[in-house]
């Protein structure tokens, strides 16, 4: 065990401290984040191959859907105006699903922001995530934060010149890399990176890539943090999401203030002293360049590596871990109010330890029971919700559809033998990848045949037509009803439509328009 | 402003200009924004030098890149004739028949013609080709002179008593005013309007002596039995469909000084081409045979 002074500490200030606020038009200063390591770090790195994972390989994979569709597994044919993703199929006017999606996805956000804080930022976040990335090879070349600020303040040589350039040609890579996975989603994705390779994909590919190579290697390269501090809303949104029993990282300061270098020094003088050993490894790991112990900041993206390298610190020392830690508002106060006899007296972290160092058991740890609570619950609930009435959707929406439009001009014809005629433009709807018969039947308005241009048969009330896979088709059908059976101005029937192979139907309730014979 | 201010406070130089007391910072522009200020007048010059901008007596410059928007329009239109031509071609050198068998064929057609229809027929047939009185319907199946392919092409090609297209379709019905009384001419019209059970309130005997009448004078062009003869346009009188009118007073009054509709010849004006997409628009309409 080590005495706290024995503790490595970095020279390591907090650029983007609360206390000294940059002005917006002073240059960048750069941020040096030092590897850490922990549990959170390898959950991050886990969740890192995850989402990277599901991006770059997602449309690579294949789902048979027979001869009449694609077989890529996501596809967003913008072209044919269909979305593929694996078993289902979505037509332009079945978008709802995604907007659906989208309000879970809303939900979502609320639910995780109000029980964990801002996991999103600190974990998922794309703009997290490639940042991870590019820091990884920036590691890898120009070696961890002490190495990194020496090659920065270095006059230039081969030697640093080979090295930045490396960097910037690795990033460039992963660049090319992120905005070349993206097209694969909007076209075959085999097909598309031999055309890509060989120059013959179309331009907007090329220059879709282009866009999002810029993008990545910008943000998740050069600007970084400044992407989530001035570009991001969500910052300035979380503050309505989170209240006193959100999770979030938090410096206990009940128990590390006063922080000082020289715990032994001092508790022989007989000052308070506190875990905090002020080595700075929190802020050295800081990848948004802000100091953890200045409190809950806007630039605090939650990614939990201070707590790693806090916790690497605590154990050296043998003190408990979770100086910093995930904490809500309500132990944080009820622990403050502990360690200074409810605001009467300085911080004096002995009134939250027991005589043998450890923290005594008075303090208020999170408990689970805390995750339960109205909001969480109402944010669920509405989350479920939407996802129940989506799913419900899914399984039972149609997949043959008839739309019927009347024709109003002129709204009926009347014939030479004084029969009355209405034409309409039936749009049937083959909502699935294969071709089928469709049976078109009339029901009500008695003593009406039908008709259809283009289709060399007697009139009748039933007619079979073939509709490709995938498709819609358009027939114009005539009703013709004779004078006698004409019962008003205004009577109601039905198409009504069958697959001649399977038990599928769909009606359309129409209306029969004739001159008012009673007038 | 001679004095350099510095604002205590902040530290940075003000710009002089002082308001009861309240003096203006002169803080730095920010740097991106400045970046992008002078990045969009180097694009407005060089926009200037790409594009047509600068406006001249005649037209403006031109632009290096050469682009104008007639020009683009020029080329989708162009594009678009492009992507027609095979079906123009189809219908150039087929046969209406032959159009109306092709699905895709008939499809294109019949959409080509309904906008031709919107510009040339609308007038006299109406938007919807329902006609109105004295102009015949389309949409339906009673058919002056034939409702077949073959006839409707005919008539829009030549017309109907067009005086100046020799192949013109044409025909005469005589007034009767001088070669029949004026109760005969009540008469006949009585025995017609009861073809079509529409003789409410005349007697039997008019109608009787009606019969002797028509079979006189009329059978010859309308046929014994009144079903018309579409050799001379002559209608059907047995039928629901009436364009002038089917009560007896507008019979007799079309025996007595007959209209009759002009229909101009098309051929000419609208070419071949569109002759047949026009048929097989009107063709489609319900009533073709």
């Amino acid at each position: 065990m080590l005495e706290a002074s024995e503790v490595e500490t970095f020279d390591a200030a907090a650029v983007n401290s609360a206390r000294v606020r940059q002005p917006l038009y002073a240059a960048r200063k750069k941020i040096f984040p030092k590897r850490a390591e922990g549990r959170f770090r390898r959950f991050k790195w886990i969740v890192m191959a995850i989402t990277l994972g599901i991006y770059y390989l997602t449309p690579w994979l294949r789902w048979n859907r027979g001869p009449y569709a694609p077989d890529q597994g996501v596809l967003i044919d913008l072209a044919n105006r269909r979305f593929y993703f694996f078993p289902i199929e979505i037509w332009p006017q079945e978008f709802y699903f995604v907007a659906g999606l989208l309000i879970m996805a809303g939900f979502g956000l609320f639910l995780v922001t109000s029980t964990v804080g801002r996991a999103w930022c600190g974990y998922t976040c794309p703009q997290t995530v490639w940042v991870d990335l590019f820091l990884v090879v920036e590691r890898a070349v120009e070696g961890d934060r002490n190495a990194r600020i020496k090659l920065d303040s270095a006059p230039w040589s081969a030697s640093k010149l080979f090295k930045r350039v490396s960097k910037h040609a690795i990033w460039l890579m992963i660049a090319v890399a992120t905005g070349g996975a993206w097209i694969f989603y909007f076209a075959d994705a085999p097909t598309l990176l031999r055309n890509l390779v060989t120059g013959q994909a179309p331009a907007v590919a090329y220059i879709t890539v282009a866009i999002l190579t810029g993008t990545t290697y910008v943000f998740g390269g050069l600007m970084r943090e400044q992407v989530c501090t001035y570009m991001c809303p969500w910052p300035r949104i979380q503050a309505a999401m989170l209240d006193e029993n959100s999770l979030t990282v938090t410096y206990n300061d009940w128990r590390g203030e006063p922080r000082t270098r020289h715990a032994k020094k001092a508790a022989a003088a007989g000052q308070a002293v506190g875990d905090c050993v002020d080595c700075n490894a929190c802020v050295a790991v800081c990848p948004m360049g802000i100091d953890i112990r200045d409190g809950q900041q806007l630039e605090c993206i939650t990614c939990a590596l201070c707590i790693d390298a806090c916790d690497a610190v605590m154990d050296k020392i043998g003190k408990d871990r979770g100086l910093i830690a995930y904490a809500t508002l309500a132990e944080y106060q009820s622990n403050m109010a502990l360690a200074t006899m409810d605001g009467t007296a300085p911080i004096d972290p002995r009134r939250v330890h027991d005589a043998s160092g450890k923290l005594s058991d008075k303090i208020s740890t999170f408990h689970l029971r805390k995750l339960l609570r109205p909001r969480t619950l109402i944010y669920l609930g509405a989350w479920s919700l939407v996802g129940l009435v989506l799913i419900y959707a899914l399984l039972t929406r149609e997949r043959l559809q008839v739309n019927v439009l009347a024709d109003r001009n002129p709204q009926f014809v009347v014939l030479s033998d004084g029969s009355i005629r209405n034409g309409y433009t039936v749009k049937l709807l083959n909502m699935i990848p294969e071709p089928r018969t469709i049976i078109v039947t009339l029901q009500g308005l008695p003593g009406a045949e039908m008709s259809v241009v283009g289709m060399d048969h007697v009139a009748d009330r039933s007619f079979a037509v073939e509709v490709e896979p995938d498709r819609l088709k358009t027939i114009k059908v005539y009703v013709r009803q004779p004078r006698e059976n004409i019962a008003g101005p205004s009577q109601h029937f039905t198409f009504e439509v069958k697959d001649k192979a399977s038990p599928e139907q769909d009606h359309y309730t129409a209306t029969f328009d004739a001159p008012d014979f009673s007038k | 402003m001679s004095d350099k201010h510095i604002d205590e406070f902040s530290g940075v130089s003000t710009t002089g200009h002082e308001w009861d007391g309240i003096r203006e910072l002169d803080n730095p522009m920010p740097r991106w924004w400045l970046i992008i200020y002078y990045a969009t007048i180097v694009w407005a010059v060089l926009y200037m030098i790409a594009y047509p901008a600068w406006p001249l007596v005649r037209e403006s410059t031109r632009g290096l890149l050469g682009y104008s928007s007639r020009s683009e329009m020029r080329a989708e239109l162009a594009a678009a004739n492009a992507a027609k031509a095979n079906y123009i071609a189809a219908i150039g050198s087929k046969s209406v028949k032959e159009i109306l068998a092709d699905d895709k064929l008939r499809t294109f057609a019949a959409a080509a013609g309904a906008a031709a229809f919107k510009v040339n027929c609308v007038q006299c047939h109406g938007s919807g080709a329902q006609g109105s009185p004295s102009y015949p319907n389309l949409n339906d199946d009673d058919w002056l002179w034939g409702g077949s392919p073959e006839a409707i092409q005919q008539t829009i090609t030549h017309g109907i008593r067009y005086a100046e297209d020799p192949n013109t379709r044409t025909s005469e019905m005589p007034s009767f005013s001088g070669l029949l009384q004026p109760k005969e001419i009540i008469q006949v019209a009585a025995f017609v309007a009861s073809l079509s059970n529409k003789a409410e309130g005349a007697s039997a005997a008019d109608i009787a002596a009606g019969k002797e009448i028509f079979a006189q004078n009329c059978a010859s062009c309308h046929g014994d039995n009144g079903k018309g003869n579409r050799e001379f346009g002559a209608p059907n009188l047995t039928d629901a469909i009436w364009l002038y009118g089917s009560t007896p007073a507008a019979i007799a009054a079309q025996v007595r000084s007959p209209r009759h509709g002009v229909m101009p010849a098309w051929g000419v004006r609208l070419g071949d081409t569109t002759v047949k997409e026009l048929t097989v628009y009107v063709h489609s309409l319900g009533g073709g045979e």
